[in-house]
């Protein structure tokens, strides 16, 4: 009992010390950079954006005069090399030779070729372009407007409430997918900017009820009375004072919806509702190549290795700012902590 | 309280007719349903084209078309309640009617499974926290979590199913990958339990060596061809049942409720022995639910006669007993009957499907049908489960740290009762409150049917058909699909909110 009560004394100054004279989003911060799996997640993450959009370069444009900046990767995914080998392995090989035999390599097509010979690398980099492009436009989109929508329903209530919440329950009695593939088969030939945008229309709703809750809470608060006492416009108290009490919610929440983006694209692509051919992604590769498991496992293996990393990628980083905006979030004591702090009271 | 309901019921269809609108509307413009028809080549395909265009009203414009479809739907058209024709001309109801069946058989299984493990698993890693345990089921929760369905759906296919199939033709473990199955699982236990460095040494060696024999066994005698659990195998695993469940309702320390809970398991054998007869190749399905209800009856009676003063606890306790044990010797009679169904010359030797919802070929007794749709049912309830589990383990475990964190937890503790108590009595039942939600949820889906899942798999369910209906711009059939679904959204949507605010009375609905 003794110890726990030590151990708990030495947690809150531990707390106390480490937070004084730093503002909220210093202690965010910090608290963020703590989180290792969220940091390594986010190194992951920034790891492969940047990889995929240098190596493939972009592609701007519609279908029919496109525009291109070529990355440094040799093949574009339109390319139609000649096959390879007997299939088109993959020859990439992270095995150096004494283990294997051909040493570790690249080749000219690390991840193989698909059934037309098509390079497999610059496909599923295409692919997750596109994933990793829908995920964020659908992230901002459905930040912006769940937030603005959310706030205005809380802030005013009444008949703004009433009418956005109606139809936040409309959208929200749709279930996602059903929604987005009625979206997708119309939008989809557009190319995935205008996909994204769409879907991040109706991808709002849930946000905007958590925001909507928040600002139900904060606006009732004695800093609000204070702010318009002060002679402050609705404006400015939603924005300057109430909203950066609420961010919290709003990066943790969005950070989610990305995630779930990433899966939704990619489910909406798998059932041919999505991205549409000539242009690829993650979900359309799986789709086109899941029978042929057997003979081509490599053209099933990697799309869905990047979709499960971004994905996986993104909730850790998601758990990780939860941690850190939340108030009651006590740092762990590790042992190490515990050790220095006997040592020092041995010193003293 | 019923104003209350009224007011929600007729916002709830107001709703409903704004979403239906949408989605016709958005449907109804993104396609052309008769292009096959259109450029067709056939001498009557003008005739064929009129005919399809007049018996889908296409030739009015969809808002107002809209109208017509509400009407049939509320059966004020003239003829009935009509849900529309298909563009080949079937009613959709009576697909509709095919289809749900099927979408129900799959779904609700998963979801109760996934609701009872993964609430399970969330709260060992909650009770265990910042343990080995938790933080490795955190990691999979989440992994769980990125994986998209339609791909380990596939995995599943390739490896628990062609795979496994091959393997069955020679059951043999090899001795590494028996080697690791034992250990794996004795870490997993042995985590579970927790405690000091040599406990959990103790415990894994011992784990370890119990699934070494158990897997030997199995691969020795080719028990995955011959299963069954025997008599013998039947009474250990019921008294584990009752020594588990008492002591989960009301502690081993009450004698009393475990004499009545053991007494209940021993009958076990004796049921055993007497239900093989019964359970012939004429037993009737319905029967089942009769057997059912008569176990728990029993379990009931014994317990509430037997109780004394714990006549509730008692009785509970008695009831789950009776049922989990009554279930050990059902399953082994389904286990008899696989052999027989593996043996059967539609399947050829390869009895996990990856295709369909059962083979249509197969005629047999109420077990070998039985078997057949665990067969079917396996792969699909697996994906579908590997999703949803990771987030109740993730709400479920985030809820009960909420609650154990509350002061009258530490009251309920300061006052002396044991840590049992506190858990099941004070901080489970609460931690579940916030769960009904998501609950509801869940079930609300159920209806709307997995659409990738059923997609992979080939199941002719509700998911299906919105899936076809939608690429053929099937605009009827794509209604009838939103419609239900929307409306059992919104109906357990409402059920969660009462539901709620029964179980917490701190929460008004009629504010």
């Amino acid at each position: 009992m003794n110890l726990d009560n030590e151990a708990k004394g030495s947690e809150d100054s531990l707390e106390q010390r480490e937070t004084a004279g730093l503002s909220q989003g210093q202690i965010v911060l910090r608290r963020f950079v703590r989180h290792r799996a969220a940091m390594i997640s986010l190194c992951v993450l920034v790891f492969i954006i940047l990889f995929v959009f240098t190596a493939g370069g972009l592609a701007l444009g519609s279908n029919e005069n496109p525009i291109r900046i070529m990355g440094w990767w040799q093949w574009d995914f339109t390319d139609l090399p000649p096959l390879q080998g007997v299939m088109g392995e993959p020859t990439l090989d992270v095995f150096p030779e004494f283990i294997d035999g051909t040493g570790m390599q690249i080749g000219m097509h690390p991840f193989g070729q698909d059934s037309i010979g098509q390079d497999y690398f610059s496909l599923v980099i295409r692919g997750a372009q596109q994933s990793i492009t829908v995920m964020f436009i659908i992230g901002a989109v459905a930040a912006f407007l769940g937030t603005v929508m959310g706030a205005l329903a809380g802030f005013f209530g009444k008949w703004v409430d009433q009418l956005i919440m109606r139809f936040v329950d409309l959208i929200i009695t749709i279930p996602t997918l059903i929604i987005g593939a009625v979206i997708g088969i119309q939008i989809g030939n557009l190319g995935v900017f205008f996909l994204a945008l769409f879907l991040g229309l109706v991808s709002w709703t849930g946000l905007s009820r958590l925001v909507r809750g928040e600002f139900l809470t904060l606006r009732e608060r004695e800093f609000v009375d204070a702010a318009r006492v002060a002679g402050a416009s609705n404006l400015r108290i939603i924005f300057k004072h109430i909203l950066p009490n609420a961010i919290g919610v709003v990066i943790v929440s969005v950070t989610l919806l990305m995630s779930g983006a990433i899966l939704l694209e990619t489910a909406l692509s798998y059932l041919g509702f999505g991205v549409v051919a000539p242009d690829t992604s993650l979900g359309a590769l799986i789709s086109t190549n899941q029978d042929a498991f057997t003979v081509y496992p490599w053209l099933f293996w990697w799309p869905g290795l990047f979709i499960v990393t971004i994905a996986l990628c993104i909730n850790f980083i998601g758990d990780g700012l939860r941690d850190a905006f939340d108030p009651r979030q006590k740092r762990r004591i590790s042992r190490k902590d515990r050790l220095s702090a006997k040592l020092a009271k041995k010193k003293s | 309280m019923i104003q209350y309901i009224i007011r929600r019921i007729g916002a709830l269809l107001l709703v409903l007719l704004g979403s239906t609108f949408l989605i016709y509307n958005l449907t109804a413009i993104s396609g052309d349903p008769l292009e096959d028809l259109r450029l067709s080549t056939e001498p009557n395909a003008q005739i064929l084209l009129q005919q399809a265009i007049e018996k889908l009203q296409l030739d009015i414009p969809p808002p107002v078309r809209y109208f017509n479809w509400l009407m049939g739907i509320l059966g004020l058209g003239g003829a009935g309640a009509s849900f529309g024709l298909t563009v080949e001309g079937s009613a959709v109801i009576d697909i509709i009617g095919l289809a749900i069946p099927i979408t129900i058989r799959l779904v609700i299984i998963s979801t109760i499974l996934s609701i009872v493990i993964g609430i399970s698993i969330g709260i060992i890693s909650a009770l265990r926290q910042y343990s080995r345990f938790d933080y490795s089921i955190t990691f999979i929760a989440f992994l769980f979590f990125s994986l998209p369905i339609f791909w380990v759906a596939v995995l599943l296919k390739q490896f628990a199913a062609i795979e496994f199939n091959n393997f069955l033709y020679d059951p043999v473990i090899a001795p590494n990958w028996m080697f690791g199955f034992a250990f794996v699982g004795a870490f997993i236990f042995a985590s579970i339990v927790g405690g000091e460095k040599k406990r959990f040494f103790i415990t894994l060696a011992g784990a370890f060596a119990l699934n070494f024999a158990i897997l030997s066994y199995i691969s020795a005698t080719g028990w995955l061809l011959t299963p069954s659990l025997g008599p013998v195998m039947i009474s250990v695993m019921a008294l584990g049942v009752a020594f588990g469940i008492t002591q989960l309702s009301t502690g081993i320390s009450n004698r009393r409720v475990l004499i009545i809970s053991l007494a209940l398991a021993a009958l076990t054998p004796v049921f055993y022995f007497v239900m093989q007869p019964v359970f012939s190749e004429t037993f009737e399905g319905s029967m089942m639910w009769l057997l059912a209800i008569a176990t728990l009856g029993v379990g009931f009676v014994v317990g509430y006669a037997f109780g004394g003063d714990d006549k509730g606890p008692a009785a509970r306790t008695g009831m789950i007993v009776a049922f989990l044990s009554a279930g050990l010797i059902v399953l082994d009679r389904f286990m008899q009957s696989w052999d027989d169904y593996y043996n059967n010359e539609w399947i050829f030797g390869r009895p996990i499907a990856t295709v369909g919802d059962s083979k249509p070929d197969i005629a047999g007794d109420f077990w070998i049908m039985g078997v057949d749709a665990f067969s079917h049912l396996l792969l699909p309830t697996a994906a579908l489960m590997l999703v949803s589990v990771a987030g109740y383990v993730r709400y479920s475990r985030a809820s009960l740290l909420e609650v154990l964190n509350q002061d009258y937890i530490r009251t309920a503790r300061a006052k002396g009762l044991t840590e049992r108590t506190v858990i099941m009595r004070h901080a489970f039942r609460n931690s579940l409150i916030p769960l009904t939600t998501i609950m509801a949820f869940d079930f609300a889906g159920l209806l709307g049917g997995a659409i990738i899942t059923e997609q992979v798999f080939a199941w002719r369910g509700m998911g299906t058909l919105f899936n076809t209906g939608l690429a053929k711009f099937d605009l009827n059939l794509v209604m009838a699909v939103v419609l239900i679904t929307s409306i059992s959204a919104l109906v357990f949507n409402l059920i969660a909110d009462l539901v709620y605010s029964a179980l917490d009375p701190r929460i008004r609905v009629t504010k």
